[in-house]
């Protein structure tokens, strides 16, 4: 494959972020959403061509021609840092089924968000909101360091666009940085996902001390040609691994492995970005950017991270069944927490958010539950078939909901009610999102969610009811949701408002392709293209039509419940509430975590640990160097009257000085 | 009656003291010069007295006390030269007073 175009993916985003960073203020607003978009739009095909190439050209650069194996393909690997030998930084770009899927999804999603801002950040007048030039320069920002992190082709590039794409997180969070909440909720999102990193980065350093490299394809997979299968663990790096773990100087510690330690230091990594319990708490907070930001950023892409991470090196996770086990079961406990939680919030956005986080548990979860030897590691599979439609859905649903908030100017659904006859569009479109998400036939969310849970009934029954359950609360919590905004009684317009409508083209086009993706995306044949190891894997053939109608029940019973509770308005939920306060007011204030956290580092951390740090700062080493000025001043001043630059002075005490030698001289002499 | 070393050498002594004494305890610039320039007279007259009667077949002495009238002429000048200009600026010349370069 040539290398211009894989280059022109990083390099457009690049150029449209230092363009209209730069430049931007010189030029007209809707310039400048025209040049963001059009260089998105441009991105897209290239990021498209890509794709496609890789995965129908059939050329033997990307597929084993007897085996029909996809293997991984290094366009380009630039040395970039190079300390000594063997440790050399490169930065590359590399194709393999993943990182293809990832390109489609990334540049799909941000084209839309792209198109969707020019209608989003502008007011009911047309008047373009302040900075909307930097809004698109950090967009641009941020689909340049996650293009960067899908394609890295070693584990330290994918670290620095991972902390590339938190900082662009980090601005665009904070884009209205006029408004504290939007402030403190960027500070909080940087800070904790800062500190899983701190995981990622050690874990990192264990792995590659360990295995002596940093780039993917040596972990694993062997030199092209000598080993069958590419994506298995590279046969000379699985002999270090376990010669290392093998002998009696094996370094354990704590009772594990250095290899699990490493990859679940790389997996709170994963957590950070992703959102896993607990380091959940700053997602919903990041819902205080602009909603274009929460759809491609923190519903799509970024926050898909985590889990990428863990497909990456899905290969060595094989070799630490340990570390499997975990993920599972955080993926699991967050997959729940956040759909309780989802259950009770009133922004809507909140509800996504925690809908989102539920939804990546659910592909780790999947990847947790994945073993080669279950359905050929369906597992995988289904998770990046799960990324893949729930980038879409979510994303339509996060643009429905922009759409919603702007019409409307709140956040709340106590203000939306009834919305269903002034929004046609943006109804139909969230529906379908709806549908999606909930797993109903045919739309996309029904194939990959119904995939991840025949994993899981691969790996254990417990896993596979704890999954549906979740589920069911997913069809449940969205479509309560749904009634909401949509049904329970008319919408009441305020005095000197006009009815909402639907938005301009910009806005609902990019709902409507959306939508139209949901609608055929499950139909792909999405075995053929990602697989565990590489090879096109047949999901019809494990199609289980048992585990699907069970599934669809689950679903069909959550929203025939919302049905029930929130179509019309009824005093049931107040009931409900009322019934059960404490778990009400447990899930509304989202299991407390926050207070958890403002706890842990308000009363213990600053009371124990930094207020007798800063004692001793201010005391000790501060003091140490105030004690020497103030001595040394002290001293100068005692002696200041000697140099009283009195020449008679002087002369005075030469003399006696003189006289006092010659008296003693003389004494001597004598 | 010899004339013997020691009756050049006692008023030589007498007058280094005066010219000590006055640049100790004279405020006024001009004097305490013109003490300075005593107890350089008083030094010259001991480097010639010293050439007459210890070396008295050489030329050093003398010679030495020659440059050291040329010097202190120049250096008196140049002292005047200050003290004058000292009195333009302030109205002065007493050291206790000037002292604008202090603190």
């Amino acid at each position: 494959m040539e290398v211009t175009i894989p280059v022109l993916i990083l390099a457009i985003p690049l150029l449209m972020f230092f363009l209209l960073g730069l430049l931007g203020k010189y030029m007209s607003h809707k310039l400048a959403g025209i040049l963001g978009t059009a260089g998105m739009g441009i991105t897209l095909l290239l990021a498209y061509f890509t794709a496609f190439t890789y995965f129908f050209s059939g050329a033997p650069d990307f597929v084993d021609a007897q085996t029909g194996q996809r293997l991984q393909y290094i366009v380009f690997n630039q040395d970039w840092l190079a300390f000594y030998n063997n440790l050399v930084i490169r930065i590359g770009f590399l194709l393999d089924p993943i990182s293809a899927l990832m390109l489609v999804v990334i540049t799909t999603i941000s084209f839309m968000v792209h198109l969707y801002s020019n209608g989003y950040m502008r007011d009911h007048h047309g008047v373009y909101e302040r900075g909307f030039q930097r809004f698109y320069a950090f967009l641009s920002l941020f689909s340049f360091s996650m293009l960067g992190l899908v394609v890295a082709t070693n584990i330290f590039q994918m670290y620095i666009f991972w902390e590339l794409v938190g900082a662009s997180s980090y601005l665009l969070i904070g884009f209205y940085y006029t408004k504290p909440s939007a402030v403190s909720a960027s500070k909080k999102a940087f800070i904790v996902t800062r500190f899983a990193d701190l995981g990622f980065l050690i874990g990192i350093l264990i792995l590659s001390f360990y295995t002596g490299t940093f780039n993917f394809t040596e972990f694993t997979s062997a030199a092209v040609g000598e080993s069958g299968n590419l994506f298995a663990v590279n046969e000379a790096t699985a002999q270090g691994i376990s010669n290392i773990f093998a002998t009696s100087a094996a370094p354990m510690f704590m009772g594990a492995s250095v290899l699990t330690w490493a990859l679940v230091l790389i997996f709170m990594g994963g957590m950070g970005k992703s959102a896993m319990l607990p380091l959940h708490i700053w997602l919903p907070d990041a819902m205080e950017g602009p909603t274009p930001v929460s759809a491609l950023i923190h519903a799509a892409t970024m926050v898909v991270a985590g889990v990428y991470l863990v497909a990456r090196l899905f290969p060595l996770y094989l070799m630490s069944t340990a570390a499997l086990d975990i993920i599972t079961v955080v993926g699991a406990l967050t997959a729940f927490y956040a759909a309780m939680v989802a259950c009770v919030q009133i922004d809507i956005k909140r509800v996504l958010a925690f809908s989102t986080i539920s939804q990546i548990a659910f592909m780790m979860v999947s990847l947790g539950v994945a073993r080669p030897e279950f359905h050929e590691g369906l597992g995988y599979m289904a998770s990046m078939f799960h990324m893949f439609t729930h980038a879409m859905f979510k994303a339509l649903l996060f643009l429905c909901a922009g759409a919603i908030i702007h019409a409307v100017g709140s956040n709340d659904y106590t203000e939306m009610h009834g919305l269903r006859k002034h929004m046609p569009v943006t109804h139909i479109t969230f529906l379908i999102g709806c549908l999606a998400i909930a797993g109903i036939i045919p739309f996309s969310g029904f194939f990959s969610k119904d995939e991840i849970l025949s994993a899981c009934m691969g790996n254990s029954w417990l896993a596979y009811l704890w999954m549906s359950l979740v589920a069911g609360m997913t069809a449940f919590y969205m479509f309560r949701l749904y009634y909401l905004i949509f049904w329970w009684k008319e919408h009441k317009i305020h005095a000197g408002h006009h009815a909402p409508h639907d938005q301009a083209w910009t806005m609902t086009l990019p709902l409507v392709i959306l939508a139209a993706v949901t609608c055929v995306a499950g139909f792909i044949p999405f075995g053929n293209l990602v697989s565990w190891n590489g090879e096109p894997y047949d999901f019809m053939a494990h199609f289980d039509w048992s585990i699907a109608a069970v599934s669809l029940i689950v679903a069909l019973v959550g929203i025939g419940l919302a049905t029930v509770m929130y179509r019309k308005e009824n005093p049931m939920p107040a009931k409900m509430r009322n019934a059960l306060p404490a778990l009400w007011n447990w899930c509304f204030h989202r299991f407390y975590w926050d207070e958890l956290y403002m706890f842990i580092t308000h009363k213990i951390i600053f009371n124990g640990i930094c207020k007798p740090i800063a004692w001793f700062d201010r005391r000790i080493i501060d003091g140490s160097m105030d004690g020497l000025a103030y001595i040394s001043n002290k001293a100068s001043w005692a002696i200041r009257g000697l140099q009283s630059g009195n020449v008679q002075t002087y002369v005075w005490i030469y003399l006696l000085g003189a006289l006092l030698l010659g008296a003693i001289t003389a004494i001597c002499v004598i | 009656m010899d004339i013997t070393m020691i009756y050049y050498l006692v008023p030589a002594l007498i007058m280094f003291c005066c010219g000590v004494y006055g640049f100790i305890t004279r405020r006024n610039m001009i004097a305490m010069l013109i003490s300075l320039e005593l107890m350089l007279n008083a030094v010259d007259i001991n480097f010639v007295v010293f050439n007459r009667y210890l070396f008295p077949g050489q030329m050093e002495g003398m010679f030495f006390t020659l440059f050291a009238i040329a010097i202190a002429a120049a250096e008196t000048a140049i002292s005047i030269a200050i003290i004058i200009n000292v009195y333009r600026s302030v109205k002065n010349v007493k050291v206790d007073d000037l002292t604008e370069m202090k603190n």
